[in-house]
């Protein structure tokens, strides 16, 4: 039989821009990276639900409830589409809830800040979602075929959660003197920490080369977030708010905005676990798990009993 | 470690009646019953569907990425099966 040589096939479909499946032969490094960057993402959606979820009961109108409700329940099922895709490389979801609850594995920094407001349910769906969506439309095109195929459907239901965040920053913009100062508080609150939602300056971003070279990502951290600046500014100046940065200004040159960086110190300290929701998060999350424990060991026995009657 | 949410199933959505059920994704269920009420929860939030089927993964037979050559190989020397093998006599308009 001819020695085939798995390496060069997956370099081949590399070069070639084909879709890498489960089953297909893959280096251990990718299938790292892998685990890694999809657990993550999904560790993401499921605590990105608790900032939101707690103003649910204090949604202030029938209608903005059952829409953060809805949205809420895209975000876990978004966790759900990417739990699979990362098993389909041949961890587990208990392997990854262990990660996610003893701090092993981290989700995206942003959901450790708090939402104060109803403004800041604004901003959370227009800019934290607009920023994912701007790194989840790249990540359409990633090599990892169940990878592209959750992102796809994750991206279609995002838009509908940027929109409705927009559409509470516009009603408190264009409402009461004190209403628009609501909407311009979280602006400030939220502004610099959206920016890190892509990771650190390519110079220093550790991952950045391999996800690139393996085509996990097709543009680096600073190239979407320069997009993000650039289609945002727009959207801030209907609403009559003021983005929180004295350096912002259109440089024509580069046909984009000039920008602050955030403060990266900040944010080193927020992965390190000392943001300032960091604890509760957790804490949140493990007693959602411990709570949730005799749904599924009944769910457990259930399915056992039933699959055994079918076997009879 | 044992896995604490019961078997994978896969899912597929019929868009319209008619059309074929496309794959669209998987999930953990411990019965048939769960899986049925979670692919709802989980793949058709917006009308994505009419009707599904959820299938236990571990039932799905496939073929291998590595076998791809030599197993489809025997159709590939029958261009014959293929109807512009035939030529048509130019007089000839529709066929």
């Amino acid at each position: 039989m001819e020695n085939v040589n798995f390496e060069d096939i997956f370099e081949g479909k590399m070069a070639k821009n084909e879709i890498v499946e489960p089953k297909d032969w893959m280096p251990e490094n990718y299938r790292k990276h892998l685990i890694r960057q999809i657990s993550q993402h999904a560790h993401s959606e499921i605590v990105g639900m608790l900032p939101e979820g707690n103003w649910i009961t204090r949604a202030p109108s029938l209608r903005s409830k059952l829409v953060l409700l809805a949205k809420v329940q895209d975000e876990g099922g978004h966790g759900l589409y990417l739990y699979t895709a990362a098993e389909s490389l041949g961890t587990s979801r208990d392997e990854m809830l262990d990660a996610l609850h003893t701090g092993k594995a981290k989700y995206s920094s942003i959901f450790n800040y708090p939402t104060l407001t109803w403004a800041d349910i604004g901003a959370v769906g227009w800019l934290v979602d607009g920023a994912a969506i701007m790194n989840q439309v790249m990540l359409q095109r990633t090599s990892y075929g169940p990878y592209a195929r959750a992102m796809v459907r994750i991206c279609k239901e995002e838009s509908f959660h940027q929109r409705q965040g927009y559409e509470i920053m516009t009603r408190m913009a264009f409402g009461t003197p004190d209403q628009k100062a609501m909407a311009q508080d979280a602006l400030n609150r939220w502004w610099f920490p959206t920016l890190m939602m892509f990771g650190p300056p390519d110079i220093e971003s550790p991952n950045s080369e391999n996800a690139i070279k393996w085509r996990i990502k097709r543009e680096t951290n600073d190239q979407l977030r320069q997009r993000f600046v650039n289609q945002t500014v727009e959207q801030v100046e209907y609403l009559g708010l003021t983005i929180p940065d004295e350096k912002l200004k259109w440089n024509e040159a580069k046909k984009g905005y000039d920008f602050s960086e955030p403060n990266w110190a900040e944010f080193k300290n927020i992965i390190k676990g000392n943001g300032p929701c960091n604890k509760e998060r957790l804490e949140t999350r493990l007693n959602a798990h411990k709570n949730g424990e005799w749904v599924r060991a009944a769910a457990a026995a259930f399915g056992k009993k039933q699959m055994e009657q079918y076997a009879a | 470690m044992s896995d604490s949410q019961g078997p994978l199933w896969e899912v597929f959505v019929q868009k319209k009646a008619g059309q074929p059920f496309v794959h669209c994704g998987n999930l953990h269920a411990f019965d048939k019953e769960m899986a049925l009420e979670n692919a709802r929860d989980l793949y058709t939030r917006r009308g994505e569907g009419m009707a599904l089927w959820v299938v236990p993964t571990a039932a799905i037979v496939a073929s291998s990425p590595e076998d791809q050559g030599p197993f489809f190989e025997p159709s590939n020397d029958k261009v014959f099966r293929h109807p512009t093998f035939y030529p048509l006599p130019d007089v000839i308009k529709h066929m």
